[in-house]
């Protein structure tokens, strides 16, 4: 296996190509569950990235050390270490942001994004290769949840990071904000992402 | 590239030293964020206090009573107010398991007379956007200088007074509930905690 990546590439393709929320589809869980506001998605895509690089990290570390067998809980209780040094640093530091994603943040061990990277790449690739997979990887991340909650804000509260631009009792989309319309503009966004980037390509 | 071998002993002696260094990380993790967790919930109690009740010169962190109620399975925390040796408030923690996901807890200040001065809600899990809405002032408005004695403490919807969140009707009961537990509560101790500063 010639063990050359163009880290360049390695780096956007997780932002555009392998997108992992527009174009993989893996880790709907808190995609659809926390994006009701745009702070809240900006929040939980970066707990998620760091989660994601230090893991990444750690199993490119440890890769040669882990016997096949039993990798996938090997990679799971390394997730699962990290997931909760980010819980206790968030009540700790950030209690707001720690009480609007409540019980989000433990299941960030069950993102399959993270996993997915874990099995799909840093298990077989070298530390630098990893990190910038996970970087690239994290920043599309962050970004996709933003621009959901973004527009379920706008669209739902009439709110852009919490700073209101209508009325107090506008009526505003509250389906927005709702569990249907997270898949409702979701799929929206899938459908302008892969037409905006079938043209470049 | 070489993996070890999958080995009986060679997966035991794998798995047990990542699982005893993930251990030894998260109990120095949580060391470390004791004391920070500590003061941010001792912070926020002391926040919530003085936004719950009227100006008060004593320290109600301090004289704060534990009393035995029927509705709740745990004991209720009572935190007196004095302005001047003389009884001007109390503020009183409600709490429900009955929240969309689960517990519901919040800080109700009342005035001697039993109308409520203020409210906050300490901790909740609802869901982001739609119950994470109890917590701010324009749904808390509506229980602002009124008494439960003379007030239908129940959603809108089920007969009640209290306009209920938007898309977060089960939040709004829970909170109901918690206030309902703080006020009977602040009731069966209100003459003792008059009392009890003389």
């Amino acid at each position: 296996m010639a063990e050359t990546i163009n880290q360049k590439q390695n780096f956007l393709k997780g932002i555009i190509k392998e997108n992992p929320i527009f174009v993989m589809l893996l880790g709907m869980c808190p995609t659809l569950g926390v994006t009701s506001s745009a702070f809240n998605g900006l929040g939980m895509g970066v707990a998620t990235a760091f989660v994601l690089l230090m893991s990444n990290v750690v199993v490119s570390l440890v890769k040669t050390q882990i016997p096949a067998k039993v990798r996938i809980p090997a990679f799971i209780i390394i997730i699962a270490s990290f997931v909760t040094v980010v819980e206790m640093i968030l009540e700790a530091f950030v209690p707001f942001l720690y009480e609007q994603l409540g019980i989000f943040i433990p299941l960030i061990v069950v993102n399959c994004i993270i996993l997915g990277r874990a099995e799909a790449f840093a298990s077989k690739n070298n530390l630098l290769s990893s990190a910038i997979d996970a970087l690239g990887m994290g920043l599309g991340f962050i970004l996709a949840l933003t621009v959901l909650g973004s527009i379920r804000e706008i669209l739902g509260s009439g709110s852009l990071f919490g700073a209101s631009f209508v009325h107090e009792d506008a009526n505003t989309f509250i389906l927005f904000i709702l569990p249907p319309g997270a898949f409702i503009a979701l799929a929206y966004l899938t459908v302008v992402f892969n037409k905006l980037t079938s043209k470049t390509s | 590239m070489s993996k070890k071998e999958s080995t009986f002993i060679n997966m035991v002696v794998s798995l047990l030293l990542i699982t005893l260094i993930s251990g030894l990380t998260l109990g120095f993790v949580n060391d470390l964020t004791l004391e920070p967790k500590a003061k941010a919930k001792l912070e926020k109690k002391v926040n919530a206090l003085k936004l719950v009740l009227p100006t008060f010169d004593n320290n109600p962190v301090e004289d704060m009573k534990l009393v035995k109620s029927e509705t709740a399975s745990d004991s209720v925390e009572i935190y007196p107010a004095y302005s001047k040796n003389e009884f001007v408030g109390a503020a009183v923690i409600g709490s429900t398991n009955k929240g969309f996901s689960g517990l519901v807890k919040i800080m109700i200040g009342f005035k001697p007379t039993g109308e409520i001065e203020n409210v906050v809600v300490l901790e909740q899990k609802e869901t982001p956007g739609l119950g994470t809405k109890m917590a701010e002032p324009k749904f808390l408005q509506q229980f602002k200088n009124i008494n439960i004695a003379s007030y239908n403490l129940k959603v809108k919807k089920d007969g009640g007074d209290v306009d209920a969140l938007t898309g977060a009707t089960i939040s709004t009961r829970a909170f109901c509930d918690a206030t309902q537990m703080a006020y009977d509560a602040f009731i069966k101790n209100n003459s003792s905690l008059i009392e009890s500063k003389n």
